[in-house]
């Protein structure tokens, strides 16, 4: 198995953390992983992306053209990446500030409204762990404990106290997410 | 008991070097390297083995730190990105004649100038054609992990040691930046004192007891001394070509075509083999992990083998002319590479084969259409 991720947003939306988190579950559940992220002058607001790895095997290139899902959290990736998964693949998105859909039929695309969800449990920043469980749900690479042992693992301890709070926002993730209908985009 | 860890090839780095035993880490920082730097002082080594870790005031300092510190006998490293390193020169030159055992690190960055701060690989020149001034080179590893980050730092003491010479560990960008699993080895202690004038008695400034002074110098006025000191530089090369070469060879078995790459290319060029393989095409890789020695005769060897090679690296061309000159021109050899801090795509590279390799010499006929065979 190997599983080839852009995670792409905005900077301060955890997408790098996001990238970390996924590769720490994947050294918890013995997999070689690697965490490409793209390096900048930049700075919260700006454009962040990271590629994330997962396989049975030894990883060849950590930086690809193409890829098995693309998880989007803004206008500008979704510009940029849309192209980029592979036919057969997964986009998984954040429709909040998306003014153009994604409009491929040869890819699975699903919408996870994880800023609305984040909202609602009175914190903003377990945004990218809703992302996550959404992200899960389709492609369960990883198992919760894994990701569990991964927080543990990427917080600092004097943050242990919120893995309780995160775990929550990775299940509301996972039973949020819903298939995107191409139509309703083109209506609204 | 090893220790499995998510880390960044620079953190990666900086916690072997403390594993390793080093005594002293001089630096000053620059993007895409400052991790080394960071990590050292948050770590405080100090507190851990005694190993000292300065910010010094510039580059040209921090050089200056580690000739002073290695000519006692001390392991020490150093790191920066290329214009840190192209100020670190001169330094590096007065290792070399003085025949100091240290361990440098670039973490390189687009150039030339200030450049970029997105990786690259056009240090090549610098790092195995001398780079300062002289007849000396260094011995340059080329990491192409991040495990290979960590792990490389000890083998660079190991080999400073035993030839008594610099050692360039040549990373880029990429490598630097990105985090892999990796497996850290157990702590070394530090030698003592006393070790060290046991071990580097014979020419290191440990303190002159009942023996004669050891001068450290690169200086020698007489041109016969010079010219002996010379030799004897040309002497460790070549035994180091002959002991401590160091490559590896994926999919070259059955290989009709090969690309040759280094470090973060390498990585990138062994996705352009598994994809070049699922279209049919029998490729493989070459990686030199030393860039100096140069794997020659494994690419001399090649030659009979494969109908053409392609040198794929971040730059305009560098490593290219000595694959061209290992092969003598036995079979077309060509280059391939994005530069100014864009990384090229494993398909970017396996169509730069297809166009400059493969097409070139005849082996995809391409069938003339009726039109234009009409026209």
């Amino acid at each position: 198995m190997t599983e080839e991720i852009i995670i792409a947003g905005f900077g301060g939306q955890g997408v790098l953390s996001m990238g970390k988190i996924l590769a720490y579950s994947g050294i918890m559940h013995d997999q070689e992983v690697s965490w490409m992220p793209s390096y900048g002058p930049e700075m919260r607001g700006g454009t962040a992306n990271v590629t994330v790895i997962l396989s049975d095997e030894r990883i060849s290139s950590p930086y690809l053209k193409v890829f098995d899902t693309a998880i989007i959290l803004n206008q500008q990736s979704m510009d940029k990446f849309e192209e980029c998964v592979k036919p057969g693949g997964v986009l998984l998105y954040e429709p909040n500030g998306i003014h153009q859909h994604p409009t491929r039929t040869d890819i699975n695309i699903y919408q996870i409204e994880a800023n609305r969800i984040a909202t609602e449990m009175g914190n903003k920043k377990i945004f990218n762990m809703v992302v996550l469980g959404a992200f899960l749900k389709i492609k369960p690479i990883v198992n919760l404990e894994n990701v569990i042992d991964g927080l543990k693992k990427s917080l600092p301890e004097r943050y242990h106290n919120l893995i309780p709070l995160n775990e929550k926002a990775i299940q509301k993730g996972m039973s949020n997410i819903k298939a995107h209908i191409i139509e309703k985009s083109i209506l609204s | 008991m090893s220790e499995l860890k998510l880390m960044k090839g620079n953190e990666a780095l900086a916690e072997a070097a403390i594993r390793a035993g080093a005594d002293a880490y001089f630096g000053y920082p620059i993007t895409p390297q400052s991790e080394v730097i960071e990590y050292l002082m948050t770590e405080q080594p100090e507190k851990r083995t005694g190993m000292v870790v300065l910010q010094a005031e510039s580059e040209v300092a921090a050089i200056n730190m580690v000739y002073g510190a290695a000519s006692t006998g001390k392991k020490v490293m150093t790191s920066s990105s290329s214009p840190g390193i192209s100020l670190k020169l001169e330094g590096i030159s007065y290792l070399a004649g003085a025949e100091l055992p240290a361990v440098i690190v670039n973490v390189v960055r687009g150039g030339p100038g200030l450049g970029t701060i997105q990786p690259s690989q056009a240090d090549y020149f610098q790092s195995v054609k001398g780079g300062g001034h002289g007849d000396y080179h260094l011995y340059v590893l080329a990491p192409s992990s991040v495990q290979e980050m960590a792990d490389f730092v000890e083998d660079a003491f190991d080999i400073a040691f035993k030839y008594r010479a610099p050692v360039l560990i040549l990373s880029d960008g990429l490598i630097g930046q990105m985090m892999e699993k990796v497996e850290l080895k157990d702590q070394q202690e530090r030698l003592t004192d006393e070790e060290v004038i046991k071990r580097h008695d014979s020419w290191a400034t440990t303190g002159k007891t009942n023996r004669e002074r050891n001068i450290i110098t690169s200086l020698d006025l007489v041109s016969e001394k010079m010219e002996a000191r010379v030799h004897r530089l040309m002497a460790k090369y070549k035994k180091m070509e002959e002991e401590d070469l160091r490559f590896e060879k994926i999919m070259c078995d059955d290989a009709d075509y090969l690309f040759v790459a280094y470090g973060s290319s390498a990585r990138i060029a062994q996705k352009a083999v598994e994809l070049g393989r699922e279209k049919g095409l029998k490729v493989g890789l070459l990686r030199p992990i030393t860039l100096f020695p140069f794997p020659k005769k494994q690419l001399l060897d090649l030659a009979d083998q494969v109908k053409g090679m392609l040198s794929v690296e971040m730059s305009a061309g560098q490593m290219v002319e000595d694959v061209k000159l290992a092969v003598e021109h036995k079979v077309p050899v060509e280059h391939f590479g994005r530069t100014g801090g864009i990384i090229h795509t494993p398909e970017e590279v396996l169509e730069a084969l297809e166009q400059k390799i493969i097409k070139e010499n005849g082996s995809i006929r391409y069938h003339k259409t009726r039109e234009s065979s009409i026209l």
